[in-house]
């Protein structure tokens, strides 16, 4: 594929609330996630909590965490000043939007059910614009004051590096010349208790490739991206280089154990970017800090890798944000660039002694010029974005 | 627009609308409409233990699906999909909706990982043995013309071939008050960079401005108005009549979705 700019970039998480934020937790090595003090959440498990969005009061119709979260990120990093200056340059008809989201509002259809009436009936609020899937695209189009398509994505843990991958098809068709993408998830007992019933809840924050690693933090997060075809003038600034994706096509909840799926994307995304595996600088892992998906995932690193080039999950600092991680992580991404930082994954004492990719547990300084970002979710969906400079 | 955009299969369940090959008279004005309910069927393509864990809306996603592409003759293995639904699986939500606000407020593992938004597309890769790319989607009423649009720009982008698949059931009470829907719905077209033996058609967006919606056969009008996947119906009858048609279907919040098709 032909490279896309980064015009533009925003992300809120656990780590911090914008860019600055989230670059210095990373560089600082201070995590975001605690101890889970959501009611009716599973017993003795931790989060990642953005507490500033509970504040933030979006357009009335789409009130709802989701929406707090989404709000909140587009007041950081002059994102919505460079939807502005692009909408005069290309048009807001000319701008899709397409997000990625697991759960929407479905928070406020689990606080509406605890008011149900005798008769069973929930109290009214507006459906199509909170739990609906197309609820988060269409905040984001009505806000920025967009036109263009509306695209609302859901793969589960995928969402939002498949943002990327369809907004460049979009695109690529004709159908816009530039596409807010990403994407936010926020808390909600659906996805606390569906992983707790999973036994995939860490008992204190996730420690990512550790040897004694116990499960996920479910964290939440909101990270757009403006994404533009690059020109020849772009050379030297941070895009997307290529994306890739596959199916695992073995089952609805558990890895391949070899990661053929996982393997499979990540080719997909280097051919794409038309890169060998010795010009990434850094993997970001998809790392959730399960048993299964580690194993999985530093096995088909290694396949393709070796341990030649450097890995870590920054899940430690956020939490797995689920249909947000891959859009939030894109934006780790484009800071590790920026910065010439590999980021260890944290709270690690030991590695998994069976691993064999090239896991970081430090911060180290490094030129980092290209990153793959890998994102796995249920029904066997992986995705696999390359970050990096235009060349 | 985008270039012709070939069709080289279709697959539809609806209500009265059983297959393409016996829905096609009826959609072509030459047979009569005649509502019966839609029985999602059990999946055969899938493994016994898999089979049974599916619900209403994921049997008639793996059904169309199924149905489009052994019409297309094409390997299933080797298709790129797109999954677009409104509202998923319904009941498993429901059903997630209710424990969680039962005492204990634990929830089934299986109902868990069904809950999904891409539940359809993860078995449909599991049936067909496929590792390729799958994107599933939502869109509330605009789902149908948001999955062609994915879908075509998919397929000009990459020129290799798509399978779309729109599928969606009524959510079940309390959620069908505040999001009401009349008729299970499904339909998958095989879509393909050239032109191919069902007709083609050719996409563009437009932000604004007037929508036409043709009056359908008697009877299919409150089919569509029942099921944002059965907004694909206007599409479907005009490939089924054989005629050009120029038709164009609604997305957020005044656009549209200009769709030609030649026959």
């Amino acid at each position: 594929m032909t490279p896309f700019r980064i015009t533009a970039m925003t992300a809120i998480s656990a780590m911090g609330v914008g860019l600055a934020e989230t670059r210095d937790a990373l560089r600082n090595r201070r995590g975001g996630l605690r101890p889970c003090d959501l009611p009716c959440m599973p017993d003795g498990v931790w989060i990642g909590r953005v507490p500033a969005a509970e504040a933030i009061e979006p357009a009335a119709a789409f009130a709802c965490r989701n929406a707090r979260l989404a709000e909140l990120a587009l007041r950081q990093d002059g994102f919505v000043a460079a939807v502005e200056e692009a909408k005069g340059r290309i048009g807001a008809g000319r701008i899709a939007v397409v997000l990625g989201t697991s759960t929407s509002g479905i928070e406020e259809t689990e606080r509406a059910w605890a008011r149900r009436g005798a008769d069973g009936a929930l109290p009214p609020y507006d459906f199509a614009r909170t739990h609906d899937l197309h609820a988060l695209p269409r905040y984001l189009r009505e806000r920025l004051g967009l036109a263009g398509p509306c695209v609302s994505i859901s793969t589960a843990c995928t969402s939002g590096a498949r943002s990327f991958l369809d907004a460049a098809a979009l695109i690529d068709a004709g159908f816009a010349d530039a596409a807010v993408v990403g994407g936010a998830d926020s808390l909600c007992r659906l996805t606390l208790h569906g992983f707790a019933s999973l036994e995939l809840l860490s008992r204190g924050p996730t420690r990512p490739c550790a040897e004694d690693r116990d499960g996920i933090t479910i964290g939440e997060a909101a990270s757009f991206a403006l994404i533009e075809r690059a020109s020849p003038e772009d050379a030297g600034r941070i895009g997307l280089l290529g994306a890739g994706a596959s199916a695992d096509g073995h089952h609805m909840s558990s890895p391949h154990p070899e990661g053929h799926g996982a393997v499979a994307a990540m080719r997909a995304a280097l051919g794409a970017a038309g890169l060998a595996p010795a010009a990434i600088d850094y993997v970001n892992m998809h790392g959730t800090g399960t048993r299964a998906n580690d194993a999985m995932e530093d096995r088909a690193i290694a396949r393709i890798f070796g341990d030649a080039v450097p890995c870590s999950s920054t899940k430690g600092w956020t939490g797995h944000a689920l249909g947000a991680s891959g859009a939030l992580e894109a934006a780790i991404a484009a800071i590790c660039i920026e910065d010439g930082l590999v980021p260890g994954c944290l709270g690690v004492d030991r590695v998994d002694p069976g691993f064999t990719a090239g896991i970081v547990v430090e911060n180290r300084a490094a030129r980092v010029d290209r990153v793959l970002s890998n994102s796995f979710g249920f029904g066997g969906s992986n995705c696999a974005l390359v970050i990096g400079r235009i060349p | 627009m985008t270039p012709a955009v070939g069709i080289a299969g279709i697959g539809l369940l609806g209500p009265g609308l059983a297959g393409w090959a016996a829905a096609r008279p009826v959609l072509a004005g030459h047979t009569s409409f005649a509502p019966a309910p839609v029985t999602p069927p059990v999946p055969a393509m899938l493994p016994a233990t898999e089979r049974r864990r599916t619900g209403p809306s994921v049997r008639l996603a793996l059904a169309v699906a199924a149905e489009a592409v052994q019409a297309s003759g094409l390997p299933p293995e080797e298709l790129d999909s797109v999954f677009a639904s409104a509202n998923g699986e319904g009941q498993v939500i429901v059903s997630i909706l209710e424990a969680l606000h039962e005492p204990d407020g634990a929830i089934s593992p299986t109902q868990f990982h069904n809950s999904v938004h891409n539940a359809a597309a993860g078995y449909w890769g599991i049936a067909a043995g496929s590792a390729r790319p799958s994107v599933s989607l939502g869109g509330h009423d605009f789902v149908f013309a948001t999955g062609l649009m994915t879908a075509v720009a998919q397929v000009t982008a990459q020129k290799a071939p798509v399978l779309l698949v729109v599928h969606d059931v009524p959510l079940p009470p309390p959620l069908a008050a505040l999001n009401p829907g009349e008729g299970s719905f499904a339909a998958a077209l095989l879509l393909v960079p050239e032109g191919a033996a069902l007709g083609s058609l050719r996409v563009g967006y437009r932000a604004g401005g007037p929508l036409t919606e043709p009056a359908l056969p008697a009877g299919l009008d409150a089919v569509r108005a029942g099921n944002p996947a059965a907004r694909a119906l206007p599409l479907l009858v005009a490939l089924a009549a054989g005629q050009p048609a120029t038709l164009s279907f609604a997305l957020p919040e005044a656009a549209a979705l200009d769709v030609a098709v030649a026959p």
